[in-house]
């Protein structure tokens, strides 16, 4: 193995990039948060506070599932990601950090009262309301705050031990009674994090920071919605990062073989999502319960028309028709190509769910969505490089480097 | 029914299947098959076959179940026998899509089970040429295609100085047949 290039140095241009896109975002941010954010206008601070909302839940569950992608993997012992686990690893970095943005954000909107995002904080309101009362064991600010401080701290640090665990796989060459230890508890780990991957990005997690904006509404597929929704794009961007690394001239054990699966993954995870999109539209279209189909009201018939075909087209047509081919899915532009429109296509989706709920009347996608999006994609890439510059790209003494690097689809 | 004459060569090891593959093919032989015990992986790959078009199959049948089901039920619903089911629209596409969903899945599903039997040539009562039994043990059996030129005891020494273990020289119908195993003339080994 002496020819692999085990070390990532950072080019200057992924430097300039990302410090472009932070300065960028970074000026959108405070112009935004000057002008709308702090202003006395009820309906501008809207339009910031939940514009940054749907931005950093959505790049704090794509970068948590890069790190629930490697704990399943890890669970099923499976050996063909090995060979870039380094990536999802790199990526998995960003959670403390983006989950941290996440919790300032979320803590600034329930600590500070404003009950025009979460209609739940109004105490008045849910006084004299029969449903809101009912759910206020659940949707309450203390109960909210301990829950989500929890969460986020409890996904960064399981995430931390699943890489400290992948350190020791640098040292040295293990023999069989080493290495079958090592699995055992490598598979310790990823359960610790799968348990409470389940507990909150598989149900509460998505009712409490996103669902409970339409306070009166509910769904039981909203969860596994909002979980196919990151997950699927959390994949395009292990993706993206591989393609990017092979380009460089990195990654050379990661072969077309290895993209093959990743895109199977990107595929299947598509349709699984336009599964779940369907199963609670049609439940509720179905039903035609006014209670229920007054989520869908506006975002059907109203100004988030276009905004929701649009996503139904990106996220699920193009990536079945485009990716079902197998030369498709072992074909690396292409597949950079779709990666980057799954990931847009699963912001949209983001947006609609929070924008399409709070500003009923318009669709504000506009300077401050893009401003903010370049600001979270900067950071992304900035520490992600920084994260792959900092250890070996492969974790050359793992046991199962070599079925990975035998990987045959 | 047509006889052709096969030269076949059993190996008992992967390892030693692999460069024998290589090296019949380099020789310029054609390899009929490989009889194997287990799927094997990359021998396709080295047997230089084609990718299957079964997924192109697949994929036609696929859309023929999805238009089948959205110009039946269309018809059914708008044309045939409107029915006011909920006080919904005539055209009712949500509910239809699982159904869409399924006839889709039905017709690639049995379309291409059907196409697979096909192209395998198996079908109940057909029958093949067993070149040798112990390719559902534990025998790697490679069957080579001869012409009138073939010079069958070389390619025995070939297959032998590549590590089989066992060679012999086989008539044997190339297809299918109907029928029973009494007309095939089953070669003289263990």
């Amino acid at each position: 193995m002496a020819s692999i290039k085990e070390q990532f140095e950072i080019p200057g241009t992924l430097k300039t990039w990302s410090y472009a896109l932070i300065g960028i975002g970074a000026v959108a941010l405070l112009y935004g948060m000057v002008t709308k954010g702090f202003s006395t206008d009820e309906h501008e601070q809207v339009h910031f506070w939940g514009t940054l909302m749907y931005n950093t839940i959505f790049w704090t569950l794509v970068t948590n599932a890069a790190m629930f992608f490697l704990c399943f993997s890890t669970m099923a012992m499976a050996a063909w990601m090995q060979s870039f686990r380094r990536i999802a690893e790199a990526i998995s970095t960003l959670v403390p950090i983006f989950g941290g943005i996440t919790l300032l954000v979320l803590l600034y909107v329930v600590i500070g009262e404003k009950h025009h995002i979460y209609h739940w904080l109004d105490k008045e309101a849910v006084a004299a309301d029969p449903i809101l009362k009912g759910k206020a064991g659940f949707l309450n600010p203390t109960f909210f705050i301990i829950w989500t401080t929890l969460t986020i701290t409890l996904w960064s640090y399981f995430g931390y031990r699943m890489r400290q665990i992948s350190l020791e796989a640098d040292v040295a060459p293990m023999d069989a009674a080493a290495a079958h230890k090592y699995n055992v508890r490598s598979m310790v780990r990823s359960g610790f994090f799968l348990v409470w991957f389940g507990l909150t990005v598989a149900s509460t997690i998505p009712w409490l920071w996103l669902m409970s904006i339409d306070a009166h509404w509910y769904s039981t597929m909203y969860s596994w919605y909002t979980f196919a929704s990151s997950f699927v794009a959390g994949m395009a961007l292990i993706a993206l990062w591989l393609i990017y690394l092979k380009n460089k001239g990195y990654m050379e054990l990661s072969t077309s073989d290895h993209l093959h699966d990743v895109g199977k993954f990107m595929f299947a995870f598509s349709i699984f999502w336009t599964y779940l999109w369907f199963s609670q539209y049609m439940l509720i279209w179905y039903a035609n319960i006014p209670e229920e189909t007054v989520y869908f009201k506006h975002r059907v018939q109203g100004a988030y028309k276009p905004i929701f075909f649009l996503n139904l087209f990106i996220n699920f047509l193009c990536p079945l028709l485009i990716l079902m081919k197998r030369s498709a899915k072992r074909n690396f532009t292409l597949v950079a190509f779709m990666a980057v429109l799954i990931i847009f296509g699963h912001w949209i989706d983001f947006y609609q769910m929070v924008m399409g709920s709070l500003m009923k009347e318009h669709v504000s996608l506009g300077w401050l969505d893009f401003g903010i999006l370049a600001f979270f994609v900067g950071v992304m890439i900035l520490m992600v490089a920084r994260s792959l510059a900092s250890k070996p790209l492969i974790a050359k003494y793992h046991p199962f480097l070599k079925e990975s690097i035998l990987h045959q689809v | 029914m047509a006889q052709k004459k096969f030269v076949v060569g059993c190996f008992d090891d992967e390892n030693v299947l692999f460069p024998a593959v290589k090296q019949v093919r380099s020789a310029g032989y054609k390899i009929k098959d490989v009889y194997t015990p287990f799927p094997v992986h990359g021998l396709d790959h080295a047997l230089g076959m084609r990718e299957t078009s079964l997924h192109t199959a697949g994929f036609i049948y696929g859309i023929t179940g999805t238009t089948t089901a959205v110009s039946a039920i269309s018809w059914i619903f708008t044309k045939d026998w409107p029915l006011n089911i909920g006080g919904k629209p005539h055209f009712a596409l949500p509910a239809w899509v699982p159904i869409i969903f399924e006839l889709t899945v039905l017709f690639a599903a049995v379309g291409m089970v059907l196409t697979f039997c096909y192209l395998c040539q198996l079908a109940p009562g057909v029958k093949k040429h067993h070149f040798h039994k112990r390719a559902t043990d534990d025998l790697f059996v490679m069957v080579i295609e001869c012409s009138d030129k073939t010079n069958t005891s070389d390619l025995q020494a070939l297959l032998k100085s590549n590590g089989a273990i066992e060679t012999n020289v086989q008539e044997a119908e190339e297809g299918w047949w109907f029928g029973t195993y009494d007309n095939d003339e089953l070669p003289a080994t263990a």
